[in-house]
């Protein structure tokens, strides 16, 4: 709809504060999904120093896994792939017309969700970057 | 107490309205009329002051007018509003206007949330003002008119856009379906009538369509209320199965119910009620349904 003046940021993403489950979970899910898509590069990227040789990937493996930001960023990389997947299960519910009236305790569930195994999955993550 | 801000404006206003061609009675009875309004009003206020000791609520109103020069630039008002038990956010609108300033414009009719005219956005969300108790909400009240929606003055928006996609779905009873006696009704089972129930509610009042952020970066998006309408008609048996056929073709354009992306703002603030992503989601379904064949 057009305006008559602008109201700016303040007509959406300026209103933050105010967004129910809902559209924070749609938030969360466009943001995981570009990540993931950005990631795919990365992991092709790194994936084919092997066509050079096996060792080339190797090296560059071990150079990047040596790296504490390496370390982290996988961290949240989990996060976020592990939020995709559990909204992605939620939208699904959505699609097929289950549970509607209980979508924003899924999305929250999905949050819980995603905040355990992340935290589970530190000490597997950071194992040995800093020794 | 008075909260209009451009004070010079107002006089100017009063003066060249009433200046030109007045004949000297009708100046008399006219300032006369003032006087008693005048009056009128200050008693008003100090009733109003007086009041504001006890049990007052604090409102901003958002205040518009690109017809008058010194209040083009957008503002937000503040009102005072003595308190009573029951008060919705319409009545101390209402009475804001009647004794502060009769110059804050807003749309209401029914006061019972049926004509659906007082939709606005009220503390970060779409409510029926006439629906919304005060003591529900956080003090102080920010008023606001509808976001996504052009504001003609204060807290009225232009519904134009809104009702043109309520129109675009066919919003009413059609059939070629008739039953073979010449006077035979046209029956609906009561598991029909259940299933359209919730969706018979809409007030076209436009909040959905204001809370959609799909539908404020898609202007050609039918929007809730629109495709909640049409799913009225849609699954209604007595249209018979060649107007379902018709209403699914418009359903399913590519600005149609494919750019819900189920953020349920619009069922969020719905003041009927009505499950409009459900609904949604169900048009969807029959959608893939109508178009998949698997033999």
């Amino acid at each position: 709809m057009s305006q008559s003046y602008d109201r700016g940021l303040v007509e959406d993403f300026g209103r933050w504060r105010e967004f129910t489950a809902g559209m924070w979970a749609w938030i969360f899910h466009k943001f995981t999904g570009w990540v993931l898509v950005g990631y795919l590069f990365t992991h092709i990227a790194v994936l084919s120093t092997a066509l050079q040789s096996p060792d080339a990937y190797t090296t560059t493996i071990q150079s990047l896994e040596s790296l504490l930001v390496v370390r982290i960023l996988e961290v949240g990389l989990l996060a976020v792939a592990v939020f995709h997947i559990l909204n992605g299960l939620r939208l699904l519910f959505v699609d097929l017309g289950v549970g509607l009236e209980s979508q924003d305790k899924s999305f929250y569930a999905s949050l819980v969700l995603t905040g355990a195994i992340v935290v589970a999955s530190v000490p597997t993550f950071l194992a040995g970057v800093f020794g | 107490m008075s909260t209009q801000l451009p004070d010079q404006v107002e006089e100017e206003s009063t003066e060249t309205d009433a200046e030109p061609t007045a004949a000297p009675q009708e100046r008399r009875l006219a300032s006369k009329r003032d006087r008693a309004g005048e009056a009128d009003r200050r008693r008003q206020a100090e009733e109003a002051d007086k009041a504001l000791d006890d049990d007052t609520y604090h409102l901003k109103v958002f205040r518009y007018d690109p017809e008058i020069a010194g209040k083009k630039e957008p503002r937000f008002d503040d009102f005072h509003v003595p308190f009573e038990k029951g008060m919705t956010v319409l009545d101390a609108l209402m009475y804001a206007r009647d004794t502060y300033d009769s110059s804050l414009t807003f749309r209401h009719s029914c006061r019972q949330a049926v004509c659906g005219s007082d939709a606005m956005f009220v503390n970060g969300q779409q409510r029926l003002c006439c629906k919304t108790q005060l003591s529900d909400l956080e003090a102080p009240v920010r008023i606001e008119p509808l976001p996504h929606a052009e504001v003609v003055k204060d807290l009225v928006v232009d519904m134009q856009h809104f009702y043109d996609q309520m129109e675009a779905v066919e919003p009413y009873f059609q059939t070629n379906d008739y039953p073979d006696g010449e006077l035979e009704e046209q029956r609906q089972t009561p598991e029909n009538r259940e299933k359209v129930k919730m969706s018979t509610r809409c007030i076209w009042c436009g909040a959905c369509m204001s809370s959609c952020n799909v539908a404020a970066g898609d202007n050609e998006y039918l929007g809730p209320a629109a495709i909640n309408k049409a799913y009225r008609f849609t699954m209604d048996e007595r249209e018979g199965e060649e107007m379902k056929q018709q209403r699914l073709k418009i359903l399913e354009q590519e600005h149609g119910v494919w750019r819900c992306q189920t953020q349920f703002s619009c069922t969020e603030v719905c003041p009927k009620d009505i499950p409009l992503t459900e609904h949604i989601q169900e048009i969807k379904r029959e959608a893939v349904k109508n178009n998949l064949k698997f033999w």
